[in-house]
């Protein structure tokens, strides 16, 4: 990484910490627009409650659709946010510093997006707390048959697996946000928020050891987030894998193919984020063309082996030649609508951005790569979506069973409420906290040094 | 008596580090400084004493504590109300593993977290003596904390070695 904007800490601390002392212009504009976005959403939701699931198009022998394929997407988007974060982390890559707060904060509102769909899915979503093992006394009657959450349904695995991967986040980015509350805290004037600030810093004064512990923290959780993160969409692969019911589910391929799916579809999001905040913020000086290019090289890399993965899972399907598979897959390429669907879905998963992120001038271009990473997106829900609908319209033995599915408005609003949800709840958070870490940047500026080689000029960094 | 602490702001490092060797010559002990920055720099940068901590011992509590945690649900539950489903058998060791796992982890990172609070001395209700400025515009904070017939001294030399400001305060 050569390019390099020296900085003073007082720039730093203002470039980073204005957006929360002041609103951009553009800030209450587009949180007006998604809010409207996110009550048409909600107020489909609220007939949806009101009349119940029959309000979705999700009907025999289709029973999960846009619902449960945008709770996988959500799913895959929060892996790799935190993902990035980690790695970047445990490898000490200076290149993480600008990024790392944005990764994990797509990922917590992405796993809370992939939550609300569950909710949104489930018949009687007042009753969700039936999930946990909550004894009668706290409950009360509901409780009182003595019936517990059955721990041999992956329906129970999920929500401990999703529960277990959202708090460990909270946890980790409220860690990690300690010193920049320390510091939004002794940078605002207003009586108000200073105190909720002073609060939430919990006396933060930047020891020695509390600078020690806030380096050693992140790495520690990093270690125990990983393992966490493999497992969450391993789960959700589960739900379909371990149906014996679904030919085109029942795959032991199944939870390497969701995490290297989940990995190229969440890094394309955090490029895409980075793009974004980049634009709208000016962050010009701290997210540069060489953390776009970075991240593209390491982009062709996950795709290619995502791509290998689906490569096998065909493999896998078709080699014993079982008609049901074979009838599954024949439909999913060949007939309409899913073959439009399964070209689209190749084009913009893989073949579209992959050869263009083997240009450097593309790599290292904020907008191109943002363009190029919608599209794996736009792919990689297409993706789940012929997973999972293909996979429950095939035509079995009982023709009194044969139907097929197509997203109803409800759906298509409440859909659209989590990526006004996800998109609201960034730029919220970048107007309460600062969405780049000035500290870690400061800390980076610090042991930074240009050092003369030859006639060059090179950004080295010294490290302990 | 109650302690006092007096804070001088600094912006140069090795002039900290200079101070901080004085006050220790003149008879200060290491628990009465303490230096405070706005980002992190290099441990030792200013000669300050090493802080230790165990903090890598509180993930494998919370791993013991996850796992118990974790055993009780499943098999406390399961043996609660002894359904059998699907002809699996009540206690089916494959679905429990996938809850001890993420029991253990999650309890691996709240106990990490707990911890990380305890040895950062968190959460700190009285700043004492403590300067905006040290986080927003990178002055390089020396506290010194000490009886209130020693804190005229302590200010005193604070200022000689060109603190740019002194500031009181009580811990």
């Amino acid at each position: 990484m050569q390019e390099h904007t020296q900085l003073s800490d007082k720039e730093i601390t203002d470039d980073l910490v204005s957006p929360i002392i002041r609103s951009p212009k553009w800030f209450w504009m587009t949180i007006g627009s998604l809010g409207l976005i996110m009550l048409l959403g909600l107020s489909g939701y609220v007939w949806e409650l009101y009349s119940g699931l029959g309000v979705t198009n999700v009907q025999r022998p289709v029973y999960w659709g846009a619902y449960i394929t945008n709770f996988v997407f959500w799913i895959g988007i929060s892996h790799a946010g935190i993902m990035v974060s980690a790695i970047l982390r445990l490898t000490q890559a200076e290149w993480r510093r600008p990024i790392t707060r944005a990764a994990e904060v797509l990922t917590l509102f992405s796993l809370i997006a992939a939550l609300s769909n569950i909710l949104f899915h489930v018949g009687r979503p007042w009753r969700i707390y039936w999930i946990t093992p909550l004894p009668p006394v706290i409950i009360g009657y509901d409780f009182a048959r003595g019936i517990w959450p059955n721990i041999r349904s992956p329906f129970v695995w999920d929500p401990v697996a999703v529960g277990t991967y959202l708090l460990s986040t909270i946890l980790f980015i409220y860690t990690c946000l300690l010193p920049d509350i320390a510091l939004v805290r002794d940078k605002v004037k207003s009586k108000i928020p200073k105190i909720i600030y002073s609060v939430l810093a919990l006396g933060f004064r930047g020891t020695p050891r509390q600078w020690k512990i806030q380096a050693t923290t992140p790495i520690l959780l990093s270690a125990l987030v990983l393992p966490i993160f493999v497992s969450v969409h391993s789960i959700v692969s589960w739900d379909f894998a371990v149906s014996i019911a679904v030919e085109g589910w029942h795959s032991t391929i199944f939870a390497p193919y969701f995490i290297i799916g989940a990995i190229h579809s969440g890094v394309s999001a955090v490029a895409c984020l980075m793009a974004g905040l980049l634009w709208l913020y000016k962050l010009d000086k701290y997210i540069k063309p060489d953390h776009f290019d970075a991240i593209g090289r390491l982009l062709v890399i996950v795709a290619t082996i995502w791509l290998f993965t689906l490569f096998l899972e065909w493999i896998f399907a078709l080699y014993p030649l079982e008609d049901p598979e074979i009838a599954l897959r024949n439909m999913q390429v060949f007939q309409s609508p899913w073959n439009y669907l399964f070209i689209l879905f190749l084009f913009t998963a893989y073949i579209i951005p992959v050869s263009a992120w083997l240009f450097k001038n593309i790599r290292r271009s904020a907008k191109w790569m943002f363009f190029t990473t919608i599209l794996v997106n736009v792919g990689m829900w297409l993706e789940r979506f012929l997973i999972i609908i293909p996979g429950l319209s095939r035509r079995t033995e009982l023709s009194f069973n044969w139907g097929s599915y197509s997203p109803s408005l409800v759906e298509m609003g409440l859909v659209a409420f989590t990526f006004a949800f996800v998109i609201c709840g960034i730029l919220v958070f970048a107007r309460i906290f600062p969405i780049i870490p000035p500290f870690d940047v400061k800390e980076g500026m610090r042991l930074r040094h240009v050092i003369k080689i030859g006639k060059r000029n090179i950004s080295a960094v010294v490290r302990e | 008596m109650a302690n006092k602490s007096v804070l001088g702001l600094f912006v140069d490092e090795n002039v900290v580090g200079d101070t901080l060797s004085s006050l220790r010559k003149s008879g200060y002990k290491d628990n009465e400084l303490e230096v405070m920055t706005g980002s992190p720099y290099p441990e030792g940068t200013f000669g300050e004493a090493e802080p230790h901590h165990k903090l890598f011992r509180y993930p494998i509590f919370g791993a013991v504590i996850g796992f118990t945690v974790a055993l009780i649900i499943t098999v406390g539950t399961q043996l609660a109300y002894p359904l059998v489903t699907g002809g699996k058998p009540i206690l089916s060791i494959p679905p429990m593993l996938v809850i001890f796992y993420e029991m253990t982890l999650l309890f691996s990172v709240i106990v990490t977290i707990l911890g990380a609070l305890f040895e950062s001395r968190l959460p700190k209700i009285f700043m004492g003596a403590y300067d905006e400025r040290i986080m927003t515009e990178g002055y390089i904070g020396l506290v010194v904390t000490v009886s209130e017939s020693r804190i005229k001294k302590a200010e005193d030399t604070l200022k000689k070695f060109g603190a740019e400001s002194t500031k009181r305060g009580w811990e």
